[in-house]
């Protein structure tokens, strides 16, 4: 009953949408529920990325700090939206931390579980890589049009 | 200035290279360095301006600039110029006090096409100062919000303390019928909004592609990335208008300072829909 709710909630996921039921079910393997409240972290920068999170309700916040700059908000993420890409690439470890603005509910999911499933069904893996790339594209869009500060002043 | 060199079809009116002289009705400023003047032209015109058109401004002895018009086109005796400081003749402007005078020529060029937008979801993308030229068609569309189906706001800019016309955002954010989306590229970690860059927020954004129409002005580079969004949700260049900016100096089509490809934006724009100016769009010597 549980495993087939789970089934249900990921195959609605906007990141998943379209996913094979037998793949579907080889993600449900590796996921769970979670829920975090308002102002608790996913995660903290440096601790090892043994999960990401597909959020199904709430907000969250990427967070990165400066010395001297204080804490600063780069990103915003909502439902529909996935936390986390760390786990894809070694060192496997995250590089920001991760906070709810609000109650959020999210589907966990076990990176090394998923990892080694991609392994071991590499058509399955590229299904997993064919959803991240995008994500990945996306924010590296973001991240230049960020880093160019395009609302700083005319040269 | 002789008009011998201007257009035929300029030379028939007034000179339009002659400044009429205005005065400052009101000033406030909206960020540490934007500043809205409220002007009162010495000639009320009988036309409303068109939104997006701009007016040059100047500053006696100092210079003149191009500024959009960013109030509502309705208001026919009052004309709203939203400016950034960061020259001598914008920061001179920012100087004047009510009562002061300036020179003013103007209204010019092209506007956004509000009545091609009649029955068609409407999506506005607005990025820093660039929203002060879309404020006039928000208003225009909001005065007839019954002929439009949605109308959508996504407006960037850099930080929370960078957000113009706050109050009024928030107003409509409070209104049902238009949906009003704010994100900043960076903010302090007790910002309770979004953060991101404006661009994400096309593909969160509900609307029929076939049906819609968008309106897009901010940055040069920040507008290309606007239109590679618009065009993965499914909306065609035709759809897609866009506001350029360029250095424009006669604003009547003559100097030529402000070519951009075969045209010139002060005459030929400043708003162009993308299919007619896409070629040109990040091509380094333009």
């Amino acid at each position: 009953m549980k495993i087939e709710g789970l089934e249900r909630i990921i195959s609605e996921h906007r990141f998943f949408a379209g996913l094979d039921d037998g793949y579907c079910r080889l993600v449900c393997g590796c996921a769970k529920n979670v829920r975090f409240e308002a102002g608790q972290y996913l995660f903290h920068e440096g601790q090892p990325a043994s999960q990401f999170y597909l959020l199904r309700h709430g907000r969250v916040a990427l967070e990165i700090s400066a010395p001297g700059r204080g804490t600063m908000q780069f990103q915003t993420l909502r439902e529909g939206e996935i936390v986390g890409v760390s786990w894809l690439i070694p060192p496997y470890r995250w590089t920001y931390d991760a906070k709810a603005l609000e109650p959020v509910r999210a589907i966990a999911m076990d990176a090394t579980c998923l990892q080694q499933k991609c392994e071991a069904d590499h058509r399955f893996g590229y299904e997993m890589m064919r959803r991240f790339v995008p994500v990945l594209v996306e924010r590296l869009h973001a991240t230049q049009l960020q880093i160019l500060d395009v609302y700083g002043n005319p040269a | 200035m002789s008009t011998a060199i201007l257009p035929d079809t300029l030379r028939a009116g007034p000179d339009p290279m002659l400044p009429r002289l205005a005065t400052v009705r009101r000033r406030r400023r909206d960020t540490s360095q934007v500043w809205t003047l409220d002007i009162e032209d010495s000639v009320v015109s009988n036309e409303p301006f068109v939104p997006g058109q701009f007016n040059m401004l100047g500053v006696f002895g100092v210079g003149e600039v191009p500024i959009s018009l960013s109030g509502d086109p309705a208001v026919q005796d009052q004309l709203v110029h939203t400016i950034r400081a960061v020259g001598p003749v914008s920061k001179a402007l920012v100087r004047l006090k009510p009562g002061e005078v300036l020179g003013l020529r103007g209204p010019f060029g092209t506007g956004w096409p509000v009545s091609d937008a009649v029955g068609r979801d409407v999506i506005v993308i607005a990025g820093g100062l660039g929203l002060a030229p879309l404020r006039p068609a928000l208003y225009r569309l909001l005065a007839q919000r019954e002929r439009y189906r949605s109308i959508q706001l996504l407006y960037g800019t850099r930080s929370p303390d960078d957000i113009l016309f706050r109050r009024e955002l928030l107003a409509w954010r409070r209104r049902h019928d238009i949906a009003v989306e704010i994100t900043v590229d960076h903010a302090p970690a007790d910002w309770t909004g979004h953060v991101g860059v404006v661009t994400t927020l096309v593909s969160r954004s509900s609307f029929d592609p076939a049906q819609a129409i968008a309106f897009v002005c901010g940055p040069e580079i920040m507008m290309r990335f606007a239109i590679a969004a618009l065009g993965q949700a499914g909306l065609a260049d035709e759809a897609i208008y866009l506001s350029m900016e360029r250095n424009m100096q006669c604003a009547v089509g003559v100097c030529g300072h402000c070519q951009f490809g075969p045209s010139l934006v002060c005459r030929d724009g400043p708003v162009y829909r993308h299919d007619r100016v896409r070629s040109f769009l990040g091509v380094k010597e333009l």
